[in-house]
C-alpha cells in the first residue's frame, strides 16, 4: 500500500470525514488519493484560515479537527493557527507535506523545518520517515491531541513517503512510555477540597475552558448551587454556566465585570476549575485572590502553582473531580449560605458596576448591538469572536447560555481567528446559525475566507463592529499614550458591503439597531453568508477595564 | 545567586528529543548550566542529566514541564547527599616552560587525574570529579596557561536502592 493510501485509511479509522486545507506540490500524492474518497476537503484560501477552521470545528464538536498544508510557506502559514489552537487546548491535528526525504536538510524548494518551527506551538509533532510509519503517526497524533490537556499535533509527511509502497499495518492502539493520561483524581485531594469548601464563608468558583473540555458544566452548576457560590469564568470558560443563572457573575479579568473581579478579590475560598491563571484573568498577580485559599482542579499538573499558589489541588479530569467533591460535600455538614450576605454583596456589585449609558451619542453602541444580536439569535446559536474590543464587548455583553456556543482566541489573541473558526464551526454544526462577532481590523486579516464560506456552502454571519480603527490599541493610546494615534487608523476602505458582494456573499450596512436586528434575521432566514457592517463610534471604549499593572479591584468603569 | 540543582531523566532515544528538551528550557527561560546525554542499558532509552540554576519554584516547574513532554519517560531531582555526581574535564596546558610542566603534573596528581598526551609545547590532562573539584582544578591551573578546555557536564547516579525507575 502507498503512504497516501495509508494516510486516507488512517484518517478514516479515526472517523475523520472533513478536513480543511490548501494543497500544493508536496501534497499532490495525498490529494490524488483523496480524489474520489468520501472525505470532504474544504478549500481554504490561506493556510492560517484552514487551521482556524479545523480549530473552530474542534471546539464546536469537542472532537479533533484536521487541517492540511503543503511544505514550506504552506506549513509556516499554518503556524499561527496551530499555536492558537494549542494554547487554547483545542484538539487539532495538522498535516504538512514535506520535500522528499532525500532533499530534507538541503534547503530544497519549499522546504522548511516545520518540526523545529512548530515545536513550541504544538503539544507534539512527528516527522514520518517511511510509508509504514504513517498509520502509527496518525494514531499517535489523534491520541495525543484529544487526551489529557488537549492540544495541537503536527505530522510532517515527506513526499516520497506518500508515494512509496510498503507493507502497512494499522495499529489498534498506541502507547507511550512518557505519556500517560491520568483522569482519576486522588481521593485524598478530593477529601481536602471538599473539607475546605464546606468551611467557606465567601466561596467563589472560577470556571475555565477545562470545564468545557471535560463536559463538566452540570457539575459546576451543581456545586455552585450546593454552596450558594457565585461563579465567574475566565474568557475561555464563557458558556460553562448560563449567563442568566442567578449565581453567574460574569467574566473575571482585565475586562471582567465589576462583580466578578470584586467577588474574586473578596473571596475566602476560590475553587478554580480548568483554568490556568493567565495574566489577563488575574491582572496584578500579587493582588489576585489575596484573601482566598485557592483550590485548583486541572488535568495539567504543571499549571498548578505555576502562577498562583494553591492550598490544595485536584489533578485529573474536571468532571470526575467535581463529582467526587460533590459526593463528599453531600456527606459533610455545612451550611450553604443561602440568601446570605455574600449573595447580597454580589447583587450589590452587579448594580454598582454597570457602565453608564450615553443617551446622546448618535452612534450605535457596542453593548446595545451585542444585546440586540442575542435577542435575535436562538439560544443554541454558535458565536465566535475576533480579538480586541469586539472580543471584549462580546465577552461582556453577549450572553452565552451553554458550553460550546461561544468561541474565542483567548490565549494567543489571534486577530482573524473568528471568521474562519466560524466556518469550521458551521461545518461541524450546519443545523444552527453561526455568527462571527468581528472588528474591522480583525476581519480584514482573514476576509479571504469569504470565498470558502460561499463556495463550500458554509454560510456564516459576520457582524463587523466597524470603528475604522484597531480599536483596542487605540483605547490604550487614548488612556496611556496621550491620544497619540499611531498605526491604528484604518481609513475608509475597504467597503465591507462591496467586499462581501465581490465574494458572492451578502453585504448590509444597518443604520439603526432595528435595521441591524432585521439584517441578522434575514441572514438566518436566507441561510446565506452575510457581512453586516455596523458603524460604531471610534471613540468608544471597553469598560470595565483594569489598567495594566493594577489589581482586579482597581477597575475603571468610565474614562 | 540561585542554587545549582541537578535533574536526571529518561527519554526516548530518538532524533529530536534533545532539541525538544533544550527548547523547553530556552522557551521558559531556564538556563542550563550543563547537560549530558547517553544511552542506557535499554537501547531505546537515553538518560539526560541537567544542572540548572533555579529556585525551588522554578525547579518544580522544570520537573513538571519535563514530565509533561511526550518523549520524557521519568524525571527526578537528585538529592546531592544521596547521589554520586561526576564531571570530566580535558584540559590542554601550555607547558613550554619545564617549571610549568612540573607544576601541572603536581596539580593533576593532586586531583587524581591522568596525563593523556605530551607535546614539546603542551600537554593534555584528564581530571574527573565533582563539578566543584573540577572548578577548583581549573582555577589552580589557570596561572600555568590554559590553551583549551572541554568539560562533559555533570552525570550522576543515586546511591543504594534509589533509582530512576521507568
Amino acid at each position: 500500500m502507498s503512504g497516501s493510501k495509508a494516510f486516507v485509511e488512517g484518517l478514516k479509522r479515526e472517523n475523520v470525514d472533513i478536513m480543511f486545507g490548501v494543497t500544493g506540490g508536496a501534497l499532490l500524492p495525498i490529494c490524488d488519493e483523496l480524489w474520489g474518497s468520501d472525505l470532504r476537503f474544504v478549500m481554504a484560501r490561506h493556510e492560517q484560515g484552514a487551521a482556524h477552521m479545523a480549530d473552530g470545528y474542534a471546539r464546536a464538536l469537542g472532537r479533533v479537527g484536521v487541517c492540511l498544508a503543503t511544505s514550506g510557506p504552506g506549513a509556516t502559514n499554518l503556524v499561527t493557527g496551530i499555536a492558537t489552537a494549542n494554547i487554547d487546548s483545542s484538539p487539532v491535528v495538522a498535516f504538512t507535506g514535506q520535500v522528499p526525504l532525500s532533499l530534507v536538510g538541503t534547503d530544497a524548494f519549499q522546504e522548511v523545518d516545520i518540526i523545529g518551527i512548530s515545536a513550541s506551538a504544538t503539544k507534539y509533532n512527528i516527522q514520518v520517515r517511511s510509508p509504514s510509519e504513517i498509520p502509527l503517526a496518525i494514531k499517535s497524533a489523534f491520541h495525543i491531541a484529544s487526551t489529557g490537556r488537549q492540544g495541537a499535533v503536527l505530522v510532517d509527511i515527506p513526499k516520497d513517503c506518500q508515494i512509496d509502497v510498503e507493507d502497512i499495518e494499522f495499529p489498534d492502539e498506541v502507547s507511550f512510555r512518557g505519556y500517560k493520561v491520568n483522569l482519576e483524581p486522588n481521593p485524598r485531594e478530593m477529601d481536602w477540597a471538599a473539607t475546605l469548601l464546606s468551611k467557606a464563608r465567601r466561596p467563589v468558583i472560577m470556571a475555565g475552558g477545562g470545564v468545557i473540555s471535560s463536559n463538566a458544566s452540570a457539575e459546576v452548576i451543581k456545586i455552585a448551587d450546593m454552596l450558594m457560590a457565585p461563579v465567574v469564568t475566565s474568557l475561555m470558560g464563557k458558556g460553562t454556566v448560563p449567563s442568566d443563572h442567578p449565581l453567574f457573575a460574569g467574566l473575571c479579568g482585565m475586562h471582567g465585570t465589576g462583580e466578578a473581579n470584586l467577588l474574586v478579590s473578596d473571596a475566602d475560598i476560590l475553587l478554580v476549575v480548568g483554568a490556568r491563571f493567565s495574566d489577563r484573568t488575574t491582572a496584578r498577580l500579587e493582588d489576585f485572590g489575596r484573601g482566598a485559599k485557592v483550590i485548583h482542579i486541572d488535568i495539567d499538573r504543571s499549571e498548578v502553582d505555576k502562577n498562583v499558589e494553591t492550598v490544595t489541588r485536584v489533578i485529573g479530569d474536571a468532571k470526575l473531580a467535581l463529582q467526587g467533591i460533590i459526593e463528599r460535600l453531600a456527606k459533610l455538614s455545612y451550611e450553604p449560605r443561602a440568601n446570605g450576605d455574600w449573595i447580597k454583596k454580589m447583587n450589590k456589585f452587579k448594580k454598582q458596576y454597570t457602565p453608564p449609558e450615553r443617551p446622546n451619542n448618535p452612534h450605535m453602541r457596542a453593548p446595545a448591538i451585542m444585546k440586540a444580536l442575542r435577542k435575535v439569535l436562538p439560544r443554541n446559536a454558535l458565536v465566535t469572536t475576533e480579538v480586541g474590543q469586539n472580543q471584549m464587548w462580546a465577552a461582556l455583553y453577549f450572553d452565552a447560555y451553554a458550553p460550546r456556543t461561544f468561541f474565542t482566541s483567548g490565549g494567543l489573541g489571534t486577530m482573524g481567528w473568528g471568521f474562519p473558526a466560524a466556518i469550521g464551526a458551521k461545518a461541524a454544526r450546519p443545523d444552527v446559525p453561526v455568527v462571527d462577532i468581528a472588528g474591522d481590523g480583525s476581519f480584514a486579516m482573514t476576509e479571504n475566507s469569504l470565498a470558502t464560506a460561499v463556495e463550500e456552502n458554509l454560510p456564516v454571519i459576520v457582524v463587523v463592529l466597524n470603528n475604522r480603527m484597531l480599536g483596542m490599541v487605540a483605547q490604550w493610546q487614548r488612556f496611556f499614550y496621550g491620544r497619540r494615534y499611531m498605526a491604528v487608523k484604518l481609513g475608509e476602505y475597504p467597503d465591507f458591503v462591496k467586499l462581501a458582494e465581490a465574494y458572492g456573499a451578502v453585504g448590509v450596512r444597518p443604520e439603526t439597531i432595528g435595521e441591524f436586528e432585521k439584517a441578522v434575521q434575514t441572514a438566518m432566514d436566507d441561510n446565506l453568508t452575510t457581512v453586516i457592517d455596523v458603524p460604531i463610534d471610534p471613540e468608544e471604549n471597553v469598560f470595565p477595564m483594569v489598567p495594566p499593572g493594577k489589581g482586579l479591584r482597581d477597575l475603571m468603569v468610565e474614562a | 545567586m540561585l542554587p545549582l540543582n541537578t535533574i536526571a531523566f529518561l527519554v526516548e532515544n530518538k532524533a529530536g528529543v534533545l532539541f525538544n528538551v533544550s527548547n523547553m528550557f530556552r522557551r521558559r527561560g531556564f538556563n542550563i548550566e550543563s547537560i549530558s546525554v547517553g544511552a542506557v542499558e535499554d537501547p531505546q532509552v537515553a538518560r539526560m542529566t541537567v544542572s540548572v540554576y533555579a529556585d525551588s519554584k522554578e525547579l518544580n516547574q522544570i520537573v513538571l514541564q519535563l514530565e509533561k513532554m511526550v518523549d520524557v519517560i521519568k524525571v527526578k531531582r537528585l538529592d546531592p547527599m544521596r547521589s554520586i555526581m561526576r564531571e570530566m574535564v580535558l584540559i590542554k596546558l601550555d607547558t613550554v616552560d619545564p617549571m610549568a610542566r612540573e607544576e601541572t603534573l603536581r596539580h593533576v596528581n593532586a586531583y587524581h587525574g591522568l596525563i593523556l598526551h605530551i607535546d614539546p609545547e603542551s600537554l593534555i590532562a584528564e581530571v574527573t570529579g565533582e563539578p566543584e573539584a573540577i572548578d577548583e582544578f581549573i582555577s589552580k591551573t589557570r596561572p600555568i596557561g590554559i590553551e583549551e578546555i572541554s568539560r562533559t557536564g555533570v552525570t550522576a547516579l543515586e546511591k543504594g536502592n534509589l533509582k530512576l525507575e521507568r
